[in-house]
């Protein structure tokens, strides 16, 4: 991915030396034609066409501030209920991601979904323990978004 | 177009100090360190980035003036709140700060013979 950047770069540069102008439009031609190239060789790098990812990245962001306006109404419903009878509780919840930045973001999009907190990682990042407000009616649709949120991990990490 | 976009600002900050005040109410309110935790990490946070989306709005729009500080402010809010949120249950639950009455499961209590018998294959 990194390497595909880089030589996108690269031939932007290239086509900035070709056509004898220095200026930001050119470079962004030459980004743009560069793209096209790296497109059209897609089957010679290991990895997949970089754009792809960029997208993922793009629509991981946008489920994170979904969730972000969708914890804080939960929430308001939640504080300014007049009786406080819901039941809090831990659970455990088996994760399939391995490597530490997954998990970091998959714990801070937890910390930011409706009614979900984590409160501490296994030694083998094989295991969250989640903190939720209300353990009864969440469990299940809880389990749900985490395999939404698992997936556009993966999307990105892919 | 101006007028709406200042009827945006002001949308903007009064929902910012409305969810900040929720949050106040929800570390009143709730019974234990963990709910509260909830109520605070979740509430400012999105409180605090809506009062700064506000202000950057304001000055772009009244001044001309693209201030781009803000807009660091709100990635840097929005990354670290969460962890600090975890941070804290975390050293709560470590240092023996119990649940409220009324919780139902405790998962975590589990956690030390999980290491014992994962640790040793």
């Amino acid at each position: 991915m990194a390497f595909q950047i880089l030589l996108n770069f690269f031939l932007a540069f290239v086509w900035m030396f070709l056509s004898v102008s220095f200026t930001a439009q050119s470079f962004l031609i030459g980004f743009i034609l560069g793209l096209l190239v790296i497109f059209a060789f897609r089957r010679f790098f290991s990895s997949r066409f970089y754009l792809l990812r960029v997208g993922a990245v793009v629509s991981l962001l946008f489920l994170f501030i979904k969730e972000l306006i969708m914890a804080n109404i939960s929430v308001l419903k939640v504080v300014l209920r007049p009786k406080l009878d819901f039941k809090p509780g831990i659970f455990a919840l088996p994760t399939e991601l391995k490597t530490d930045w997954e998990i970091t973001l998959l714990a801070n999009l937890i910390t930011l979904t409706p009614g979900t907190l984590v409160v501490d990682v296994s030694f083998d990042n094989k295991i969250l323990y989640i903190h939720a407000i209300d353990i009864e009616d969440v469990n299940e649709s809880i389990d749900e978004i985490k395999n939404s949120f698992e997936k556009a991990i993966m999307e990105v990490s892919r | 177009m101006s007028v709406i976009i200042s009827w945006i600002i002001a949308l903007l900050l009064l929902i910012g100090a409305f969810l900040s005040l929720v949050a106040t109410f929800g570390v009143i309110r709730l019974p234990d360190i963990y709910t509260r935790n909830h109520a605070a990490s979740k509430g400012a946070t999105l409180g605090i980035m809506a009062i700064l989306i506000g202000t950057f709005l304001y000055f772009y729009q009244e001044h001309g003036h693209f201030n781009s500080n803000l807009i660091l402010a709100i990635v840097f809010i929005f990354v670290t709140a969460p962890v600090a949120g975890h941070l804290i249950a975390r050293a709560a639950y470590n240092s023996g700060v119990g649940l409220s009455e009324n919780s139902v499961r405790d998962d975590l209590k589990g956690k030390e013979e999980y290491e014992k018998q994962n640790s040793s294959i």
